[in-house]
């Protein structure tokens, strides 16, 4: 009988990952100690801390210790577990602006255990469902919460499951859309990695809900761990008789299968994702009819987010109201970010809605890793936009971010600093929707093209005062006309960087200046020669040799050969680069 | 009971049927709302993004063209915002697309020219970019220019949908989308059946049938060949739309029409129909009386079905008639009967079948029984739209020609040979003749209603001689496996055979669907087409082909008699199983 569990994680993205050692190491050292029948030792993909070297948690004291060394375990076994006393200078602290709903069970349970979830309360909620609450009434509780899609377009989750009740039809189906593809988001996976079976128990809700007998996992492939945790759950699932025939003793049957989805970014919008299920190309059909009454093989569909799904299970336990005590007037509950970029602590925030954008780039992320200034924030990957740093103390919610250009997404947030430029950063989200784009649709498909030829030549200094009136142009022509949610939002990043910062648009346009130093056309180098030591790294480094020069003379850059990588820029221990 | 709902467009207030689109119910308060991917025979694609309007109280635009017209809407279908935003699409449009109208197949015909002219389009908004991508003109019926696609998808729909061919599909994603048989081979080598729906769908120069024009004009003006010219049924009843008449038969202006163009000899496939008719009841009587070969029979005057069964039927091969279609046997009579009578050298000859079909250019060099008369029988097919385009080269008034009657011996035809160009028409003659030979007696009322109209799949029952008689027709490639699937069925289980004859046409409508006729076909324009060919039969003194008197000297005079050696020789074929994909 375990009366510990420690669970192991290295945070350093920058070296080989080395929790497996540690693993190994710890449970060497719990042996010695003849502790290794009371302690269990689990190694976890998120453990909710970033980039603090070899993080442990021990629970049920949850008492975290970060950058953890080979050296501090004998303490930590002694102190700790010995005598129940906290490590001061190894133990970390989060400010505590988090409230962990979707991420409950993350890192805390092993997530290849149906047995640990059960113990969390697990299935705890379906028991409910499938006892006396009965269908009409949880999903007065689901409208009572106030839940909204978490994928992205915030659509309340109780109208499309009572939607799909009432058509009447032999077959119907739920699917979870776990196809997260957003550049920098990878909050579903987290879900799917960390907690399967919430996800899974939240899909047999929702299959209740409307009365499916089929659902589906809608997976990328490029989760394998997802998908193999999912698959692993499933058979426990059917093993403790949660699906399949009469779940729980009830009438209710329920089959869920996985399908994988390749890659394709569109196959997240809800009549792309059920084309790719049937097989056919995954490309958006025009709504109505919506998939909750004509979607999978023509038959009423649910669509949840997995994150959405997460939630399921605890508005059922804990009661609607209660959820929609969480958030603010209009957005209710917690959301995830997934939280990159520039910021000092990168990782997964779940935060209440409502919270600042400020909160949580500064207080929970620690503000930039480079001690420079926010300068923007974007928000809702490619369908988002770029929110500037006086917009921080925006409450976070649909309609706020909405408001600011923005979106909130799937829950993608990228801190940037002065080294981003706003020329550079919607050119790479128009990049992206260009190269996802289906083909089907001609404003999106010719538009976003066009459009991120515009952005190149802005960002190459061969752009037009004209050019921002086309771009213009084009991104209206864009929302209104593309028939899916990509190629309406795909403008977003561009619009809304116009929006707040045009006049770095005219400097790249009219004085040919990138003022970040990240359009490579419009930078140049130069080696001051006051400050430099002539010790000849930037030549021995230069990939196209066009630095010229010796120690005695001393060294130049040719602008002609130079390809303005920022090789020499890097390498100079003296400065003596000047990148202009 | 069908719901009402009621709603305003343009402030005008309407009730239309639920499920009714804003475009359609548009145009009952006189708005035609421009499209470029919804082709009024296809349900809607939303492709374009053209079809745009706006409800009141919502921010975000509908596409008219599959957003049903609800209860309390209140539609703007144009403003300053909405036209500008048409604009910028169609600008984008013509961005990627080559703009060379003046050489292309479809100028002044091009659904993307008309939209760019009437939106007053003069200049390149945005940069041009175009993809390198060849021309596909393997299959020598449909070519395919992918660089003058605009991805509306219809043809992929009517490839995939209605006709269950699966030639085409999109390939490819974002700006590289194109339009190609899978696996990204030629047409010719996929399961393409050259049915030419694609180029009858098709808004712009993409797919176009393959030009014949010019071997037609090089014979008609050589001095050694003697210019021989047939023209098949359903050409007669959709001709006049390229000069403003829908639904109007024009057989004997067409017949001075080809006088006029040259040709030396002007025949009719209504004749040659009447032939096919001789031979395909007797055939049936043979099976149905003799029962040396199986029951049911399938008809075979369509290429693009024999060429469809070849690859996908090819264990209904047994049940296919032998006897070749109209225009091939009109052919080889020219060459052989025709030539000996009047003492013309046949290899002279130069036959030209003016057809409403792709797929008979295909056909004409199918296989060596396409060469019976010891020449290609067949020199050249143009479909309807080449023969629009030879007037017009020709600056001939259609409009104006007088009527002429066409050539003997090979042009005179019974109400049955005319109605070939409609489904359900081949079976109706066959029943004519096919009554007598197997009872001896003449029907009183010579026309079968039940296999008339535009259903998918007609099925019926009638009685000969006491015996009751299961029929089917199909047309559209897509209604063909309901009725094999029945016949597959009953072969499998040794049970009884769930009809005794077949009819089926791959075109929706039949030949005057076809898809070489004039562009923009609509279930609507299909009946009025096929109702002009009735009418045409209504009013022959001669109803059933065994009672054409040119027919009955043909067999006096040369063939002898249906299924002779003679017969077998010179009009009948026979089929091989073939694959899907040629590699």
């Amino acid at each position: 009988m375990y009366t510990k569990v420690i669970l192991v994680k290295d945070t350093d993205l920058k070296r080989q990952d080395k929790t497996r050692e540690f693993y190994t190491r710890l449970l060497d050292y719990l042996r010695e100690g003849n502790l290794h029948s009371q302690i269990q030792v689990v190694r976890v993909a998120d453990i909710g801390v970033y980039d603090k070297g070899l993080v442990i948690k021990i629970l049920p004291d949850k008492i975290t210790y970060v950058n953890v060394q080979d050296a501090d375990i004998k303490r930590i076994i002694d102190t700790t577990l010995g005598q129940g006393k906290v490590i001061e200078d190894l133990v970390f602290r989060s400010k505590a602006k988090q409230l962990r709903i979707v991420l409950r069970n993350c890192g805390n349970i092993d997530p290849e255990s149906i047995e640990e979830y059960i113990a969390c309360g697990g299935y705890l909620a379906l028991k409910k469902v499938l006892g006396d609450l009965g269908q009409q009434k949880l999903i007065e509780e689901i409208k009572v919460s106030g839940i909204r899609g978490r994928g992205g377009a915030g659509y309340p989750t109780w109208m499309k499951w009572n939607f799909a009740r009432e058509v009447a039809s032999t077959d119907k189906f739920v699917i979870c859309n776990a196809d997260e593809g957003d550049p920098g988001a990878y909050m579903d996976r987290s879900v799917l990695e960390g907690d399967p079976h919430s996800v899974i128990e939240g899909l047999i809700i929702a299959a209740f809900a409307i009365g499916a007998s089929k659902g589906y996992f809608y997976i990328r492939a490029e989760y394998p761990l997802a998908v193999e945790r999912i698959n692993k759950a499933i058979k426990q699932a059917y093993d403790y008789g949660l699906l399949g025939k009469n779940i729980l003793g009830s009438s209710f049957n329920l089959d869920l299968d996985i399908r994988l989805g390749a890659g394709a970014f569109v196959c997240g919008e809800e009549t792309a994702l059920i084309s790719s299920i049937e097989g056919r190309r995954g490309t958006p059909h025009p709504r109505p009819p919506y998939p909750s009454v004509k979607g999978l093989w023509g038959k009423p569909t649910v669509i949840n987010n997995v994150e959405t799904l997460a939630n399921i299970p605890v508005i059922v336990s804990k009661g609607g109201k209660w959820f929609a005590q969480i958030g603010t007037q209009t957005s209710k509950g917690t959301k995830v970010f997934a939280v990159t970029g520039k910021v000092k602590n990168s990782g997964l925030v779940e935060i209440a809605m409502g919270a600042t954008l400020r909160e949580i780039v500064m207080d929970i992320c620690g503000g930039t890793l480079s001690g420079k200034p926010i300068k923007a924030v974007q928000t809702g990957g490619p369908s988002g936009g770029v929110i500037p740093e006086s917009l921080l103390d925006t409450p976070v919610d649909y309609e706020n971010l909405q408001k600011l250009g923005s979106i909130m997404g799937s829950g993608g947030m990228i801190v940037m600093d002065d080294d981003d430029c706003m020329v550079d950063i919607p050119k790479f989200y128009l990049g992206f929707c260009v190269e996802e784009s289906c083909g089907k649709c001609a404003p999106c498909r010719i538009g976003g093209f066009q459009m991120l030829n515009y952005l190149t030549k802005i960002s190459e200094g061969r752009g037009g005062p004209e050019d921002l009136g086309q771009l213009r142009r084009i991104s209206q022509a864009m929302q209104k006309a593309s028939l899916c949610g990509l190629g309406q939002t795909a403008s977003n990043p561009v619009l809304s960087t116009l929006k707040y910062f045009e006049p770095e648009y005219n400097e790249h346009i009219l004085n040919k200046r990138c003022p970040a130093g990240k359009c490579s056309s419009l930078v140049t180098y130069n080696i001051m020669a006051d400050k430099c030591k002539r010790c000849g790294l930037c030549m021995i480094n230069c990939p196209v040799q066009a630095i010229s020069g010796d120690k005695e003379s001393g060294y130049s850059i040719v602008s002609e050969k130079c390809i303005k990588c920022g090789r020499c820029f890097d390498v100079c221990k003296f400065k003596a680069i000047l990148k202009k | 009971m069908t719901k009402i709902v009621k709603a305003k467009i343009n402030g005008i207030l309407l009730r239309v049927e639920a499920g009714t689109t804003i475009l359609e119910a548009a145009k009952r308060v006189q708005i035609k709302i421009p499209t470029l991917c919804k082709h009024p025979d296809l349900p809607a694609s939303a492709a374009c993004g053209i079809c745009i309007v706006k409800n009141k109280g919502s921010h975000k635009m509908l596409r008219s063209c599959c957003t049903p017209l609800e209860e309390g809407m209140d539609i703007t279908t144009h403003d300053p915002e909405i036209v500008e935003i048409r604009r910028t699409v169609i600008e984008l449009i013509l961005s990627n697309h080559p703009n060379d109208c003046l050489k292309c197949a479809r100028n002044n015909e091009c659904e993307l020219q008309k939209l760019t002219a009437d939106f007053g389009i003069k200049e390149e908004s945005f940069p041009q970019f175009l993809r390198d991508l060849p021309i596909d003109r393997s299959t020598k019926a449909v070519d395919l220019d992918p660089k003058k696609c605009i991805l509306c998808g219809r043809c992929v729909h009517v490839c995939q949908e209605a006709q269950d061919v699966w030639a085409l599909s999109f390939l490819e994603r974002g700006m590289k989308t194109r339009i190609s048989p899978a696996g990204d081979i030629q047409l010719a080598d996929s399961p393409c059946v050259r049915c030419g729906q694609c180029s009858a769908h098709c808004p712009t120069g993409a797919f176009v049938e393959h030009d014949h024009t010019a071997q037609a004009w090089k014979a008609l003006q050589d001095p050694d060949k003697y210019c021989v010219v047939q023209i098949a049924p359903a050409v007669r009843v959709s001709i006049g739309e390229a000069f403003g008449y829908v639904g109007k038969n024009f057989t004997k202006k067409l017949y001075a029409l080809l006088r006029r163009l040259g040709f030396h000899a002007v025949f009719d496939t209504s004749f040659a129909a009447d032939v096919t008719i001789m031979e395909e009841a007797s055939e049936f009587e043979e099976r149905l009386l003799h029962g040396n070969r199986p029951l049911p029979l399938i008809t075979t005057c369509c290429p693009s079905w024999v060429d469809f069964m070849e690859k996908f039927y090819p264990d209904m091969i047994e049940h296919f008639s032998s006897c070749k279609s109209p225009h091939e046997i009109l052919g080889v009579l020219s060459k052989t009967y025709y030539a000996q009578k009047n003492k013309i050298d046949p290899a002279k000859i130069f036959m030209v079948s003016i057809m409403p079909c792709t797929a008979k250019k295909y056909e004409i060099t199918r296989n060596d029984e396409m060469f019976a008369s010891g020449y290609q029988d067949i020199d050249t097919v143009l479909c309807t739209r080449e023969l629009v385009r030879m007037i017009k080269q020709a600056g001939i008034d259609f409009n104006s020609l007088p009527d002429e009657e066409c050539d003997s011996i090979l042009g005179e035809y019974a109400g049955a040979g005319v109605i070939f160009g409609s489904t359900g028409g081949v079976m109706e003659a066959a029943l004519r003749t096919a009554h007598y030979f197997v009872t001896g007696e003449e029907l009183k009322n010579v026309e079968f209603e039940n296999v008339r109209g535009l259903k998918g799949v007609k099925e019926t029952e009638i009685g000969i001689k006491g015996k009751k008689l299961k029929i089917a027709i199909a047309h559209g490639l897509g209604n063909v496996e309901y009725i094999l699937n029945k016949v597959r069925e009953a072969k499998s289980s040794g049970k009884e055979m769930p009809y005794h004859f077949i009819e089926v046409m791959a075109c929706p409508g039949g030949c005057v669907g076809g898809g070489g006729q004039p562009y923009m076909v609509t279930d609507e324009l299909r009946i009025k087409r096929a109702q002009a060919l009735y009418q045409d039969d209504d009013q022959k003194q001669i109803r059933c082909s065994h009672q054409n008197p040119y027919v009955k000297r043909l067999y006096k005079e040369f063939l002898g008699k249906p299924l002779g050696e003679k017969s077998e020789k010179l009009l009948h074929a026979h089929y091989k199983a073939r694959p899907i994909y040629a590699k």
